[in-house]
């Protein structure tokens, strides 16, 4: 049980904490100051809940890890984060893309976990839970207003949904982990939450006179450590100071 | 161990705590943005438990080292500051002094309970601009200069302002 409850907390807290540092990149790059500012804090809020997801799985490990030597000194196959997050940002249309797709999601189940059986993870959806009721309502109003926008913007919109909806499909997968602890009261199941966040889906692109992409194949492959290349570059980004400079403090 | 009484009260340490300022609002301590949660007082020792208002709000860091510092001038034979996420921080917690020092600050304080339901249903309140007190503003972002605020701007005396944001 702790061993799937460890893996259960990377998955959510590798999320957070790589979705956070792709945020961080616009930092600087935002196309409008307050878009700047308004990624830069939502990365900032992702980073705060990855760190006590990861500082809760540390206590679990056989050789207990802080939150810290997880983030800094695993390498890419023992992340455990979907490959929506680690995605490159390219284009502004395609990061609100996967943020509306990433936080639909992570609001359905952080209000879920918020009556977990385990008291940590249950405090932690709880504190989440507020703030990702505006990374929500950010990135749903984002959408509406590129794809109810311009020509322009509505093509880059779509487009930016038709590319990354290969990789909607990870977030609703459950295995032996999940089963697990969900027959334990600890967790849920992540196709469990699936109708709900379709109904979401459905009715933002409706308002935003947008196309939901077809049934199609769903990549996989993330939660069991099997990452795209792309993880990889961030790690060497992120995780550089430590590796240079092991055990320094800021 | 005998058990020796504590050199200071619950209280006067609340006292103490009261000269903490929020690094990022320095107008408010942390008393009135309610961080503090407990004071525990045994032995001489004394354990202050703090709540972070937002999961990644980089001042938590430096509260917890104030803290710890001007607890410290104090003396006690130990101060352990913990930090505990349960309850959640809630605007709820913030005191009314904590509201006016902030509008006189210049930062709109949260306008409603959470307990509100119209923050469910996605409506926000008006929010009365903290210099010309109109109320006839409007929003520019969810996010502002901190996490805990949002951006607004007043359509009469045409002032950008900070809006404390209920959570």
């Amino acid at each position: 049980m702790q061993d799937s409850l460890y893996k259960y907390l990377l998955r959510l807290g590798d999320n957070s904490l790589i979705l956070g540092q792709r945020l961080g990149e616009w930092c600087g790059h935002g196309p409008a100051l307050e878009e700047d500012i308004a990624l830069t804090n939502i990365a900032l809020d992702l980073i705060g809940q990855s760190t006590q997801l990861l500082e809760y799985a540390g206590s679990l490990a056989p050789e207990k890890k802080s939150a810290d030597e997880l983030a800094f000194l695993r390498d890419a196959p023992e992340f455990l984060n979907v490959i929506l997050v680690e995605l490159p940002n390219e284009d502004y249309a395609f990061t609100i893309a996967r943020q509306f797709i990433f936080s639909a999601y992570l609001d359905l189940l952080y209000l879920k976990l918020m009556s977990s059986k385990d008291i940590q993870l249950r405090a932690i959806a709880a504190k989440s839970s507020k703030e990702l009721g505006y990374h929500y309502k950010h990135s749903r109003d984002w959408i509406v207003r590129l794809g109810d926008g311009t020509e322009l913007s509505h093509d880059k919109i779509q487009h930016a949904i038709n590319t990354i909806w290969t990789y909607s499909g990870e977030l609703f997968e459950d295995d032996k982990i999940e089963v697990e602890l969900t027959e334990k009261g600890i967790a849920c199941l992540n196709s469990g939450l699936l109708a709900e966040w379709k109904v979401r889906v459905e009715d933002c692109f409706n308002e935003a006179t947008l196309t939901i992409p077809e049934e199609q194949w769903m990549q996989t492959g993330g939660r069991t450590g099997k990452h795209s290349e792309h993880l990889g570059f961030i790690l060497s980004d992120m995780q550089f100071l430590q590796r240079a400079y092991p055990g320094n403090e800021w | 161990m005998v058990n020796k009484e504590s050199i200071l009260t619950e209280s006067e340490v609340w006292d103490i705590l009261r000269e903490v300022e929020d690094p990022e609002i320095p107008v408010l301590s942390v008393v009135d943005m309610g961080v503090i949660r407990e004071v525990v007082l045994s032995d001489n020792r004394v354990k202050v438990s703090i709540t972070p208002t937002y999961s990644g709000c980089p001042a938590m860091k430096t509260i917890e080292e104030d803290i710890r510092e001007i607890l410290n001038e104090q003396s006690f034979d130990a101060v352990e500051v913990v930090t505990v996420l349960a309850p959640a921080w809630t605007t709820d917690w913030m005191s009314e002094e904590g509201k006016e020092k902030l509008r006189v600050y210049g930062i709109a304080p949260p306008e409603y309970s959470t307990a509100d339901k119209a923050k469910l249903m996605g409506i926000e309140k008006t929010v009365t601009c903290p210099r010309c007190k109109s109320k006839n503003t409007e929003m520019v972002s969810q996010f502002g200069s901190t996490a805990c605020k949002a951006l607004w701007k007043c359509k009469d005396c045409l002032e950008p302002f900070d809006y404390f944001k209920c959570i």
